[in-house]
């Protein structure tokens, strides 16, 4: 009879607690709701307010660093279901390294899902330049390659935009395209 | 019996797997910044993609012919990421107002639709419930393939949080996850559909049928984690109704469904040995409770198999191992308790969200986990039930975002300073230079308005010529000296009146009409060829008058340009500087309040635990005298 009890306790307490572990966090925040509704908000708003502060900053960046005038910027683009594995891209203008980035895979995945990376933004005056772009990579099988192409650029007044497409050798695509802008 | 909130936290978990979907980029990206923006997002840098989709969107906004620009063709596709972006980043105002744009804006049904259904989503997770339900009904016509399901979802879960499971069950019976084109999506929420209608049957009071769709959950396939969570939630749910209803056998079938080493392992063991027990089968018990036994110390579950094993052997009248098991209890107990103790004291010195906030413990998906590693964090493991919450994961995002925003405010400030240094230097590097630099264009700019009235006078000139002739103005330097002597000569010859006419004379006047005669006859034979080439000339000259236009417009962009680089930037510099100085004062105070709701929610999560604890203790210490009794009246 004791042991009957017993156990009838038993189920009845571990039933609280399973109860309490269900529902225990919600009820701790369900008391605080209100309030960190408020606080949600102003976090939100403080989000707002710090993009706000950051997007005017980067358009007194822009004018300051990189006026319209003189303005390049390379972009980086993977070609459409290409399956190489990007390692690292240099860039040279005009002999002179300006840009050399290793990836990540997480950058890696970006670009493969039609992400495209700003790699260099600078100043170039009025005129034809040449643009030199290394790619180091690996095929499919995992044995490196290595492709280095040389465009040339003419600048306006206008700021300057450049994409350059990369594909990896089993595509048959070029291996770097160039798309100005 | 597992109530609705047990049933919204899955609910939550469906949708985060949705949300995990992002605005695929399309394949020839036309408008390289809005590639930007997806770079960043693909990555979960949220902040930076919306920083660059505000910028872009701003400029397209404010231009005279929109469709000129690049990201006219992904217009429908921007306006949505912002609001996708803005929902990441836990900006549900903004998001839900970007959403409502395009809910009200001149987009084709599929656009709007799919709009109506975020709107939807952001209610829902706001618990304004009745909203939902408006925009769900805003949905009308053509919709997407890949969210029918998910909305059709949404619709029961709005259903079963306002205690209309009725409702919920005829939509869940519905869908047929599996059935649409987006395979992948509606796969996903297979489980969670089938575990909701089996709560959704439950509330509506359909125990048969609740049991029966439950048992079709847990035996659901399929091998993702989030399958078999939902499938060994459904066996647990399921084992603890058949169990509270006495049917022990099919209980203990269910429970015995929970993997061994799944998340909801622990709670599967217990009740299975609770069945067990309920039916006198406490040999039988006791093989899952020792199971658990072994296991981490501070599981819920564990510390409740620390009194249920004594209590199986008591019954099994083994009392003097009751005893000791008890004993060993108690000790569990009160090593426990210093512990919870322990770490409230290390929550209340901060240690908690200093530990949250250190990168290296972020690292990787377990980073809660790998907190109790860190020194001075407190015991995290009497924490995983609350750091699972919901609330808490918004708390603790809101916390961290918080901090991530605090470091960007000071990049800022250190930006800001480093933008007043450029500004100044430029000024004083070309304020002394510009004086001369001027004095000298001024210079160069008159002789060249000069020549350019020089040209312009020729060109007048050789358009007239095409009209009426005039040889003499296209002799060469040579020829007009020649003329001029000839004319000085004609009139000393000429002029002498009185004078008696001699030989000399006449041959003289002759020789100077020949000379006359023959200038004239080159002049006027060789007219028309100097004309064209007058002609091809000035066409040179046009070609350098250009160039010189373009080196003096080169020249001023580079004037202007000089001082547009330093000049008016003072006031936005110190506005800036101002609101960064403003918002750090803010974000300070948000950080606080912010990090004493974790922490006041983290205390109180640990009292709550150690109540229990101490009241285990008690249990396990009248269970030590109990079983001594019991045994000393056995010996007797």
């Amino acid at each position: 009879m004791g042991a009957r009890v017993r156990l009838k306790r038993l189920t009845s307490l571990n039933t609280i607690v399973l109860l309490i572990v269900v529902l225990m966090p919600a009820a701790i925040f369900a008391q605080k709701e209100k309030a960190s509704q408020g606080l949600d908000e102003q976090v939100q708003d403080m989000k707002a307010d710090v993009l706000s502060i950051a997007a005017e900053l980067s358009r007194l960046e822009e004018k300051l660093l990189y006026p319209s005038g003189t303005q390049v910027a390379v972009f980086i683009a993977l070609a459409k279901d290409d399956h190489m594995r990007l390692d690292a891209v240099r860039l040279q203008i005009d002999g002179k390294l300006v840009a050399h980035h290793i990836y990540s895979a997480k950058e890696l995945e970006a670009l493969r899902k039609g992400g495209v990376q700003r790699i260099y933004v600078g100043n170039l005056a009025t005129g034809e330049h040449q643009l030199e772009a290394l790619v180091d990579g690996k095929h499919e099988g995992g044995s490196d390659f290595s492709r280095k192409q040389l465009f040339t650029i003419r600048k306006e007044v206008k700021p300057k935009q450049v994409e350059l497409t990369l594909a990896g050798p089993s595509s048959g695509a070029a291996p770097i395209a160039m798309g100005e802008f | 019996m597992p109530d609705g909130r047990a049933g919204r936290r899955f609910i939550a978990l469906g949708l985060a797997l949705v949300l995990a979907a992002l605005p695929a980029a399309g394949s020839d990206l036309r408008d390289l910044y809005f590639g930007e923006a997806l770079y960043h997002a693909f990555q979960g840098q949220y902040f930076e993609a919306l920083q660059r989709l505000d910028a872009e969107l701003g400029m397209h906004r404010g231009l005279d012919e929109p469709e000129r620009d690049t990201l006219h063709y992904h217009i429908n596709n921007a306006e949505f990421s912002v609001g996708d972006f803005e929902l990441h980043y836990r900006m549900d105002q903004r998001a839900g107002r970007a959403i409502t744009a395009v809910l009200d804006g001149a987009f084709d049904a599929a656009v709007r639709n799919e709009a109506a259904y975020r709107l939807a989503r952001i209610h829902f997770q706001k618990n304004q419930f009745d909203e939902a339900l408006s925009a769900l009904a805003r949905i009308r016509g053509t919709v997407p393939e890949e969210i029918r399901d998910d909305i059709e979802f949404l619709r029961a879960n709005v259903y079963l949080a306002t205690a209309k499971p009725g409702e919920a069950v005829k939509v869940l019976q519905q869908v047929r996850p599996g059935e649409s084109v987006a395979e992948s999506v509606a796969e996903s929420l297979r489980g969670f559909v089938a575990y909701n209608l089996g709560i959704a049957l439950l509330q509506d009071g359909r125990h048969k049928e609740a049991i029966e769709q439950l048992d079709k959950a847990g035996q659901l396939p399929g091998s993702d984690p989030a399958d078999l969570a939902i499938r060994d939630k459904s066996n647990l749910v399921l084992g603890t109704i058949l169990f509270e209803a006495g049917d022990f056998e099919r209980a203990r079938h269910s429970l015995d469904r929970v993997q061994l080493d799944g998340p909801f392992s622990n709670q599967g063991l217990l009740r299975a040995g609770m069945s067990e027990a309920a039916a006198k089968q406490y040999e039988r018990a006791l093989v899952p409770w020792n199971i658990l036994v072994d296991r981490e110390p501070t599981d819920v579950a564990v510390q409740e198999a620390m009194l249920a094993v004594p209590h199986a052997y008591s019954s099994l009248n083994l009392h003097g191992l009751a005893a000791i098991l008890y004993g060993h209890a108690v000790e569990l107990f009160n090593t426990q308790i210093e512990k919870v103790d322990a770490s409230i004291r290390s929550i209340t010195a901060g240690n908690f969200l200093k530990a949250l906030i250190r990168e290296e413990a972020r690292q990787d998906e377990g980073w809660v986990i790998r907190l109790r590693g860190l020194p001075d964090a407190p015991e995290t493991y009497y924490l995983m039930e609350l750091m699972a919450s919901d609330d808490f994961q918004t708390a603790l995002k809101n916390y961290l975002d918080l901090d991530e925003l605090r470091s960007k405010l000071i990049e800022s400030e250190a930006s800001l300073k480093a933008l007043d240094e450029i500004v100044q230097l430029r000024g004083q590097n070309y304020e002394p230079l510009l004086p001369g630099v001027d004095s000298e264009f001024r210079k160069l700019d008159t002789r060249m308005r000069l020549r350019l009235e020089e040209r312009k006078l020729l060109n007048k000139r050789m358009q007239s010529m095409l009209t009426s002739p005039r040889p003499e103005h296209l002799a060469t330097a040579e020829e007009r000296s020649a003329a001029e002597s000839l004319a000085l000569l004609e009139k000393t010859v000429g002029k002498q009146p009185g004078r008696s006419e001699s030989l000399e004379l006449d041959a003289l006047q002759q020789r100077v009409t020949r000379l006359r005669g023959v200038l004239t006859w080159r002049l006027e034979t060789e007219y028309h060829e100097r004309l064209t080439k007058a002609h091809a000339h000035l066409k040179q000259a046009d070609a350098d008058v250009d160039e010189m236009y373009r080196q003096y417009d080169a020249f001023i962009r580079a004037r202007q340009a000089t001082k547009h680089s330093y000049v008016g930037y003072d006031p936005q510099i110190a506005g800036l500087r101002d609101r960064v100085a403003e918002a750090l004062q803010r974000i300070d105070t948000l950080i606080a309040r912010q990090g004493q709701m974790i922490e006041t929610a983290a205390i109180k999560q640990l009292e709550t635990r150690r109540e229990r604890l101490v009241q285990q203790q008690s249990e396990a210490r009248f269970g030590v005298a109990d079983s001594y009794d019991r045994a000393g009246h056995e010996g007797k």
